[in-house]
């Protein structure tokens, strides 16, 4: 390029950048952030919120360089809460983005509610199969997964092992039977038995008892949250952890294992994403994470971290202009900036494509327990929904 | 299945039932005695699993740890029933709801403060860990096996307590009439502060046993108290004995419905409907049996009250 030509170019850009200044200065952005903060699940909610913090603290407290502003909603885990609350954000809030959200039910609520107003939803967490598919969405996009992949991810794993003989309980719901069926679409051996339990149940002796008598080589377990604490513990109390190995998804984590401690050691598990993961943004993420708040992040947080940066790439990419949705939409597409899982592509219906591990916990150094990544079982997985979205890029 | 597994599983039932007892005894008193529906009672539980694991940390002993559990469960007890309760004698069953609803969201909310949102971790001494030969073959948690033996020690006690001695023939006499006791000069204020404090150390006793086998957090009583209270509607309330007896039912109904309904249910429907009726309908049996005890025995099946 010549010279006086990259000279007017500077300086167009200049003059263009002095003009849509005094428009950005007078801008705020607004992000309606809903997830569950009160109840036994509440604690979830914390790690995400104590994310959306230390992502703003990284971002200089301004996303895509505007002054923001950050107002929670607490959804008590129901769909019609969680409804009320995205109203409130965008009818008297008025926000240009609601993200967050951890149950798939509340977000089948709440999605048609913030993209009938014609805002950007980003969820953080749900990761309910229509979603992925025929439910898809222009003004949707997704942080996390699709409930199927991290089991998908784990019955490949199980199925190149060679195990045969999989017992395998899960939560009398529709995740808990979307788990179930992400296992075997990849592990293709024997199942003992298939038990779904009370959804909340707090003991499981008698689902142990009877688990060791059919005597299966290995149990496959998705249990969240509490539920995943108490059936750790019994496990272990049971004297099956070590003998009977235990594969689960989204139940040995960074909030289960201080609960638990040695009863989650050994445990399997698969991921998008662990604290050990190597790349720069994570690094940055997990050592900043724990110096503000003096433990590890869980996934749950990291989720909402790259939320709040996927919102700000698109507001850079649009210089700030928050009315020009179908702008917003084609920058949010490009995923353009350092996710804590590495670079990744969003597919068709605004899913990602990436990688999943195998993770193990581990005894490191000092004596905790913590996730360690063993192995990658999938590269660039896409999930198994997207050919029924109808959506056009 | 085996009669063996059919035993293991009565002992699950059986520790299960013990634990409601636990929870039951102060609720149904207090319901039959006051005349008061503690909906906070969960709450109880939770604050002695809070105050055990917080003791065991601090003394560095378990049964040191107990032993402050269940003082500052009675504790708090009391407290509450002085502070807050005890206005609430006279007053219709909506505004106990109402006020006892807002201690559990006050205690909750507590708990969150003072230990966060996490679950706690709680552990067990080395004595109780471990596992006991059954003569079936298998092996039984040395911890549940000394969980039924506390709950069974505690119901005879308090059997003991409520027949056999003056104070229990005052709280017989207060579940029956309450102002008659009151006429005849008995400080019935203190009796309630009493009454109140005791069912709170039982429902802390119930809690701190359930803190190593459950997941110790804010909303954790929540969890147990519905089936509580269909423990007390089955036994009748008031009745200590229609307590244990209703609590050892729901027990071992709702153990052996989870392990061997969908199985049964596999002979006489299909497999495949067994497969999804089996799991729903395991866990509407405690509710099913409770209507069916409310439909025959409308006052439960030991009233208190003739």
């Amino acid at each position: 390029m010549p010279m006086p030509l990259r000279f007017l170019t500077a300086a167009a850009t200049a003059a263009a950048l002095a003009f849509a200044a005094p428009v950005a200065a007078q801008q705020k952005i607004k992000i309606g952030f809903i997830t569950t903060m009160s109840g036994p699940q509440g604690v979830i909610g914390a790690y995400m919120k104590d994310s959306v913090e230390l992502a703003l603290d990284h971002l200089g407290r301004k996303v895509g360089g505007l002054e923001t502003e950050i107002i929670y909603g607490d959804d008590q885990t129901k769909p019609d809460v969680g409804v009320q609350l995205a109203e409130e954000m965008l009818k008297k809030h008025q926000v240009d983005f609601v993200a967050g959200i951890i149950w798939s039910n509340v977000m089948l609520a709440v999605m048609p509610v913030v993209t009938g107003a014609g805002k950007i939803m980003v969820g953080t967490n749900a990761g309910a199969s229509p979603l992925a598919g025929s439910l898809c969405n222009e003004l949707y996009f997704t942080t996390s997964w699709n409930n199927d992949q991290t089991p998908e991810a784990m019955g490949k794993f199980v199925q190149d092992s060679g195990v045969n003989d999989v017992y395998v309980l899960a939560p009398n719901y529709q995740a808990g039977k979307d788990m179930v069926a992400g296992f075997k679409r990849y592990y293709k051996g024997r199942i003992v038995e298939e038990i779904y339990t009370k959804l909340g149940q707090q003991d499981y002796q008698a689902e142990i008892t009877q688990l060791r008598s059919k005597n299966p080589k290995a149990v496959f377990a998705f249990y969240p949250g509490g539920m995943g604490i108490q059936f750790l513990k019994q496990y272990d109390q049971a004297g099956l952890r070590g003998p009977l190995p235990l594969y689960t998804v989204y139940t040995v984590d960074e909030i289960t294992i201080p609960a638990v401690k040695e009863a989650a050691l050994g445990g399997w598990e698969t991921r998008f994403w662990s604290p050990d993961l190597k790349n720069q943004a994570n690094q940055k993420y997990v050592a900043d994470y724990k110096q503000k708040y003096g433990k590890l992040p869980v996934f749950y947080g990291a989720q909402s971290y790259d939320g709040i940066l996927l919102i700000d790439s698109a507001v850079r990419a649009t210089r700030g202009d928050l009315k020009d949705t179908r702008a917003l939409v084609a920058a949010m597409r490009k995923a353009d900036f350092n996710s804590i899982r590495g670079p990744f592509q969003y597919n068709i219906n605004h899913h990602p494509i990436q990688n999943f591990y195998l993770l193990r916990a581990e005894k490191v150094a000092g004596g905790d327990i913590e996730m360690r990544i063993q192995k990658t079982i999938f590269e660039k997985h896409k999930d198994s929904y997207s050919q029924d979205c109808k959506m056009k890029w | 299945m085996t009669w063996g597994l059919v035993f293991e599983q009565s002992l699950n039932g059986l520790q299960y039932g013990v634990m409601l007892f636990l929870m039951a005894a102060g609720l149904t008193l207090v319901f039959g005695i006051m005349n008061l529906v503690n909906l906070a009672h969960g709450s109880l539980y939770m604050m002695g699993a809070y105050f055990a694991v917080a003791a065991t940390q601090w003394t560095g002993n378990y049964l040191a740890g107990v032993a402050l559990g269940l003082v500052a469960t009675l504790m708090v007890g009391m407290l509450v029933e002085v502070v807050a309760l005890r206005t609430l004698y006279e007053r219709d069953h909506l505004d106990q709801v109402l006020a006892t609803f807002g201690l559990i969201l006050f205690f909750n909310e507590l708990v969150a403060i003072l230990w966060g949102r996490a679950a706690l971790y709680t552990s067990l001494p080395s004595w109780l860990q471990g596992h006991i030969d059954l003569f079936t073959g298998s092996r039984y948690p040395l911890y549940r096996a000394a969980v039924i033996v506390v709950g069974l020690v505690v119901a005879a006690l308090l059997w003991y307590v409520v027949t056999r001695t003056r104070l229990g023939m005052l709280i017989r006499a207060g579940a029956s009439n309450r102002t008659m006791v009151g006429a005849l000069g008995v400080n019935i204020k203190l009796l309630y502060t009493i009454v109140f404090g005791a069912g709170a150390a039982l429902a802390g006793l119930a809690g701190l046993m359930a803190g190593p086998i459950y997941s110790v957090q804010p909303g954790m009583g929540e969890l147990i108290l519905i089936q509580v209270f269909v423990v007390i509607v089955i036994g009748g309330i008031g009745s200590i004995r229609g307590a244990l007896v209703g609590a050892v039912i729901v027990g071992v109904v709702d153990t052996l419905g989870r392990a061997f309904l969908k199985p049964l249910l596999g002979h006489v429907i299909s497999p495949t409907a067994a497969e999804s009726a089996g799991p729903a309908l395991a866990s509407m049996m405690i509710y099913l049996l409770m209507a069916v005890v409310l439909a025959v025995r409308p006052a439960g099946l030991f009233p208190a009250r003739g």
